[in-house]
């Protein structure tokens, strides 16, 4: 009982924090251009909607990657580890998957884009145990060995993809992976588009929205009903505790970075196991942006996986809403302030927190008081 | 001899920025609260001031528009950074929560401010380089001291070089360090002896807001001409350096000038006849200062500690 109500309290806290987000937002919208300011807001809000079940897929699409890095970001908060690396185990995981989909065509139908998927996730696991492994044997801190081998990682793609045949020199980005490595749709194209003519204009949402809400429940059964579980959240609340209570903190540390970093390899693996017309590995000197967009993700689906699972499927619909502002001559970067602000009224929960619990408390004592009035008539 | 004095004179464009800014992370985080925000605030730095320079560069130039670019930079990370310093301190809330939000609506709105307000309508903004020093009258004439430090140079690394050794100063000789100090490793404590825990905080963010909005315009000025809403994550890269440099002034000091050494070989390797003649190429030249930074941190940080209270809001009602 005492769970469900701190957990309502918390969703009640994201909901202000999103109300709120919304509201200045909107305040923005007015300030640069009041004529349009209110049908812009409800494009936001509309988010896919606005183009129909194609656009609802579009935002199913898109939400794929981030419910996985928020997963990634979020696992490692648990263990009180700061996974600022997820961009880089995406890549590299990423880079896996489109290694083996272009070239391993030996392996038979379905099994190609099963094992492009899980060795993705492998190579994102290694990346992230590198970061505990020194975390737990050397004592370096997470955050500046992520950040190290999230630029080692973009480097390594890029030379491994300029010098191999995965590398498409006109489009500058790697080439195709084979039919059968592509992430399957099981459906969801008959479900998710809209009709132009005759013709079925589907979006390109895929199994893999499937597959990341089936990881988001079982991350939600290892950590809550398993001595696994428990043994890595108490490392995070508490290591001290815990190792009085004889729990390895350094295990809980390798095996916890390792399975943040093979969530945040899916990612990459979800994401580039694409058809022709989907997303290829681009040769440039940025860092992937779902990687840090996880720990948005993460922190307002306050590293629940459940609510992770809403507040990346959130962000992406209010993204997929702002695409279609530049039709009314908005700027789309006014969502990222959005989400921004989102996240930055988050931080206000505890003091959300401290009124509804004053308030109950205040309530009490009324009744209480009445209680008391009562007996003495 | 040549090849060296360009190799040094580069490594200060790289290194100068991560110094300043990670000394302003480390007053930050020896007070107690820890700030990812630092790229965030790069940006929001960087923004403001460039913007400025582009605005009067027809009317001035040089020094002046430089230290003017200065001012509004530190003004803008100050301001900044107060709405973390308000979520962390005083809302005592989760402090990667605000550093993460920081971070996102930095770039954005740098993004949406420069499109509204350019008549042009894009996302960069241009500015014409008239800052750099060909050679500092008299200092640049000593021998090789000269052509190292005080040749093809920028006014904002010798305020860098100035803000190091007064951060120094000031974190252990100063009243107000030792207070700071001790809010980041025991606030406890701090405030049983009468010091405001919260006060001393702001003050700690703040700074790291001025130094990290300054770092943002000293690393756009020497490598760019325009500016397009990213200081490539040199915010989190500063960090690293401040954590390599264990928050110590001294040893970010080194770690800043090692990783910009690292840096510049990296980019300047072709100009090197030796690294020109071993062949590698230049996706793994950019691999070495990570690499190196690697390396050296795991035979480093052994006994490395952070600030004991970094990242734990300070609640006077548990004390």
């Amino acid at each position: 009982m005492h769970r469900i109500r701190k957990g309502l309290s918390g969703m009640s806290a994201s909901l202000l924090a999103i109300l709120a987000g919304l509201l200045a937002g909107f305040l923005i919208l007015l300030i640069s251009n009041p004529a349009n300011a209110l049908k812009g807001l409800g494009m936001v809000l509309m988010g896919g909607w606005n183009n129909g079940m194609k656009g609802v897929g579009q935002v199913l699409y898109y939400a794929t990657p981030l419910i996985m890095t928020g997963l990634s970001v979020g696992f490692a908060f648990k263990t009180g580890m700061f996974n600022i690396g997820a961009a880089g185990q995406l890549m590299v995981g990423g880079f896996v998957s489109v290694y083996v989909g272009a070239t391993w065509t030996f392996l038979p139908g379905a099994w190609h884009w099963v094992v492009a998927l899980l060795l993705g996730m492998l190579a994102g696991s290694l990346w992230g145990m590198v970061v505990g492994l020194f975390k737990a044997l050397l004592n370096v801190h997470e955050v500046i060995t992520s950040i190290m081998l999230n630029y080692i990682g973009m480097y390594g793609i890029n030379y491994l993809i300029k010098n191999s045949h995965l590398f498409d020199a006109l489009k500058n980005q790697t080439v195709n992976v084979a039919p059968n490595a592509v992430i399957p749709k099981a459906g969801l194209d008959r479900v998710f588009y809209i009709l132009k003519g005759a013709y079925h204009d589907a979006s390109s949402v895929n199994a893999g929205i499937l597959i990341a809400i089936g990881l988001a429940l079982l991350v939600y059964v290892v950590l809550n009903k398993t001595t696994f579980g428990y043994e890595l959240k108490a490392c995070g609340h508490n290591r001290h505790a815990s190792r009085y209570a004889g729990i390895s903190e350094n295990r809980a540390i390798i095996t916890s970075m390792a399975i943040a970093g093979g969530l945040a390899g899916v990612a990459g693996a979800l994401m580039y196991l694409a058809p022709p017309s989907g997303m290829h590995i681009h040769v440039a000197e940025v860092l992937a942006a779902q990687g840090f967009n996880g720990i948005a993700v993460a922190l307002l689906g306050m590293s629940n996986p459940i609510g992770i699972i809403f507040t990346g499927l959130f962000i992406a619909h209010i993204t997929v809403g702002g695409a279609y502002l530049q039709s009314l001559k908005y700027m789309k970067e006014i969502i990222e302030v959005i989400i921004g602000l989102i996240i930055y009224f988050s931080a206000f929960s505890l003091l959300v927190r401290d009124v509804i619990a004053a308030a109950g408390r205040r309530r009490a004592r009324r009744e209480q008081a009445r209680g008391q009035e009562r007996e003495a008539d | 001899m040549d090849a060296v004095y360009f190799l040094v004179q580069q490594m200060m464009f790289f290194s100068i920025p991560l110094l300043i800014v990670a000394l302003g992370g480390m007053f930050s985080e020896r007070s107690g609260v820890v700030n990812i925000a630092l790229e965030g605030i790069m940006v929001s730095g960087a923004f403001t001031s460039i913007l400025l320079i582009s605005l009067l560069q027809s009317g001035m130039s040089g020094q002046a528009l430089l230290l003017l670019a200065v001012l509004v930079a530190v003004l803008t990370g100050m301001a900044f950074s107060l709405l973390h310093a308000y979520a962390a301190v005083s809302l005592r809330s989760d402090q990667t929560i605000s550093g993460t939000a920081l971070n996102m609506i930095a770039p954005a709105s740098a993004i949406y401010l420069a499109r509204m307000i350019q008549p042009n309508g894009v996302q960069q903004i241009e500015f014409t380089n008239t800052f750099r020093i060909p050679r500092v009258p008299l200092l640049g004439d000593i021998p090789v001291l000269g052509p190292m430090f005080f040749r093809n140079a920028y006014l904002t690394t010798y305020i860098g070089i100035i803000i190091f050794l007064a951060a120094a100063f000031v974190l252990y000789r100063t009243r107000f360090g030792l207070r700071l100090r001790a809010c980041g490793e025991h606030p406890q404590a701090a405030d049983s002896v009468g010091i405001n825990v919260y006060r001393m905080r702001y003050a700690g963010v703040l700074i790291s807001g001025a130094l990290a909005g300054l770092g943002g315009l000293v690393y756009v000025i020497p490598t760019s001409t325009n500016f397009n809403a990213t200081v490539s994550g040199y915010g989190f890269l500063a960090l690293a350096v401040l954590i390599f440099g264990q928050w110590k002034p001294l040893r970010i000091l080194v770690a800043a000038f090692f990783f910009g050494l690292m840096k510049t070989i990296a980019s300047a390797y072709s100009g090197i006849p030796i690294l020109q003649g071993l062949g590698i190429p230049s996706d793994i030249y950019k691999m070495v200062p990570f690499i190196a930074t690697l390396i050296a941190l795991a035979f480093t940080s052994k006994r490395s500690q952070a600030p004991r209270a970094s990242g734990v809001p300070y609640d006077k009602g548990q004390r």
